[in-house]
């Protein structure tokens, strides 16, 4: 296991590495020892050296490639016989036993620089495979729950129209709208689900560049709450603004998006009667200057008061096709993800936590650009 | 009821098609159709139809190219379908010419309101001194609005925007639009002040300004003011 550790650390190293600074790392450890080594040459046995350069090709091993390896190990053994082994500064060697110990110096290097290699080789498949299954399941995390969200609606529209179309069993007025009805709800759930994945594969191709603009923050949360009023029209819902709510640059476009996933979300998750509170704060200081340089807090927060998340899952929440183990309302589990990604795209956080009193609060925290529009209104004295 | 306007619909998409031939039929409009761009530009021209729906996406020639060349020569009101999230090509499109624009999928109650806008605008050019809506009047000559009979206070940048609006009932303006309008050239991305300003004029002549039902927030596009 620790060993493992250190090998994914070492192999994510020698990633980071071009090949050509690896060659200039081996021949530069192996030389900063030997000529450590040589200023107390006299003192020390050279087979002392031997096993220091031998720790040092060691070590190189663990993040080196192959060939830059094989250098350090020739190159620890020509500077061992050239500089310690007497005679000093010839390739010369005098007795057997020295050239004996060379051999088996040169030996161990290489063989330390293979093995360690080859294990490291069989980490990384290791590895791919790993990746390989997990990608596999989230595949058919995907494949369950789309199967599902699509083809709920699609079975509802063919079923309906079949029934309607049927020409041996009469069926009334009434019935026949109803199956109208559901026709419609079913396709507006196929929308959705479709515009779910649209933008979650707008996220993962890294296409989406947020286009940071003015925004009325209050303007766009009503706006959002008015496209959510049925599925709203049973909760309480608070929106708590300054008056003088200044203006911050944002994606309209992804805020709206992000919102109304969250407040759809509240919607679906809480009782009726629930109660969600949505909450804008900024700085104070914005109302006094404005500057048109400097990065201003915006906190957003929308809080309910239902059941509130498990708290052991409250991590996994944002992860794609993430669904509570006992959540028993349909989705994709792309929501919160696309949430995620969209306040992310923005340089910004979501935080999700379940509050002392009951239910959760998700908030999304910015860094933005914000404008005091008093300046602006005090136009129209001037205009006058 | 509609004098039976003709209307040339351009979609590569046979079910679009069909779908909108009964809508447009049932609604008393002559409908003719196109099936990509070259047949749809010679169509214009042998038909002359009262209105085009133009698709954005055809297989042959991209839609915007197909908007600038009929706009060399054709004046009515030509109305593009785009798919969502594509506020860039929408933008493009209004200043390329065209009047209107609907996101696929679209309702066609919402479709045959455009269609209505449209034909209407391109009808009667000059207005009525006085136009009212909800319990607003505007008298365009003598500059005055009222709002229950009473005088309501607006600055001059406020009265320019909301006469701007009202001029345009039904039609969709951007942003760069109106900002150019209002407050000239240079303010053409200043959109702080617009932001601003509708909030204002929202307070003043909407019921409940958090829910607007006549400056209708266009996202990522512009406005839409609307008294139908």
């Amino acid at each position: 296991m620790f060993y493992q550790i250190i090998a994914r650390v070492m192999s994510t190293i020698l990633n980071q590495i071009k090949i050509k600074n690896q060659y200039l790392i081996s021949v530069l450890s192996v030389g900063t020892v030997a000529s450590l080594c040589l200023f107390i040459r006299d003192y020390l046995d050279y087979k002392i050296v031997g096993y220091l350069l031998l720790v040092v090709v060691s070590v190189l091993s663990m993040f080196l490639a192959i060939l830059p390896l094989l250098l350090s190990a020739v190159l620890s053994a020509l500077i061992l016989n050239f500089l310690f082994i007497k005679p000093y500064y010839t390739l010369h060697i005098s007795n057997a036993e020295d050239s004996l110990l060379l051999i088996l110096f040169f030996i161990i290097a290489l063989v330390n620089a293979v093995l360690t290699h080859k294990i490291r080789r069989a980490e990384k498949i290791l590895q791919v495979k790993e990746v390989r299954i997990n990608t596999m399941k989230l595949y058919n995390a995907l494949l369950d729950s789309l199967s599902h969200e699509l083809r709920t609606p699609i079975s509802t529209i063919m079923g309906a129209i079949d029934t309607i179309q049927s020409k041996s069993v009469p069926i009334s007025d009434e019935n026949k709208d109803n199956l109208y009805g559901e026709i419609e709800k079913a396709s507006l759930r196929l929308n959705h689900q479709v515009e779910n994945l649209l933008n979650m594969s707008r996220l993962e191709s890294g296409v989406i560049e947020p286009k940071m603009d003015w925004c009325d923050l209050e303007e766009l949360i009503y706006n959002v709450l008015d496209h959510l009023k049925e599925d709203l029209q049973f909760h309480k819902v608070i929106v708590k603004t300054d008056e003088n709510l200044p203006l911050f640059k944002l994606d309209y476009g992804l805020m709206q998006q992000i919102i109304y996933n969250l407040v759809f979300n509240a919607s679906q998750y809480t009782p009726k009667g629930a109660k969600i509170e949505i909450k804008v704060s900024y700085n104070a200081a914005v109302d006094f200057e404005y500057n048109p340089e400097k990065l201003f807090p915006c906190v957003i927060t929308i809080a309910d008061d239902g059941i509130g998340f498990p708290e052991n899952e409250i991590d996994k929440v944002f992860d794609k096709f993430y669904r509570l183990q006992n959540s028993k309302t349909g989705g994709t589990g792309l929501g919160l993800s696309i949430v995620k990604g969209f306040v992310e795209a923005q340089h910004g956080i979501v935080k999700l936590e379940n509050r002392e009193e009951g239910g959760s609060v998700f908030t999304l925290s910015f860094h933005t650009l914000t404008m005091n529009t008093k300046e602006i209104s005090n136009e129209i004295a001037i205009n006058k | 009821m509609n004098n039976g306007a003709q209307i040339l619909v351009i979609d590569d998409e046979i079910q679009i098609r069909k779908l909108l031939e009964i809508t447009l039929d049932s609604n008393n409009y002559r409908t003719i159709f196109a099936v990509n761009a070259k047949e749809g530009l010679s169509m214009v021209a042998n038909h002359q139809p009262d209105l085009v729906i133009l698709d954005l996406g055809l297989p042959d020639e991209d839609g915007q190219v197909v908007l600038k060349r009929l706009r060399e020569w054709y004046k009515n009101p030509i109305i593009i379908l785009t798919v969502k999230s594509a506020e860039d090509e929408i933008v493009k499109a209004l200043d390329n010419g065209a009047n209107d624009y609907l996101t696929k999928p679209f309702r066609t109650q919402e479709l045959l309101a455009r269609i209505r806008t449209a034909l209407r605008n391109s009808v009667t050019e000059e207005k009525e001194p006085i136009i009212e809506f909800g319990s607003v009047s505007i008298d365009l000559a003598s500059r005055i609005v009222r709002l229950n009979n009473e005088i309501l206070k607006l600055t001059t940048t406020e009265y320019n925007l909301l006469s701007i609006f009202v001029k345009n009932d039904g039609r969709v303006l951007t942003h760069q639009y109106l900002l150019k309008e209002v407050w000239g050239n240079s303010y053409a991305d200043q959109t702080q002040y617009l932001r601003v300003f509708v909030a204002q004029l929202r307070k003043k002549i909407e019921e409940d300004p958090n829910r607007p039902k006549f400056i209708i927030t266009e996202s990522g596009v512009g406005y839409r003011f609307n008294t139908s």
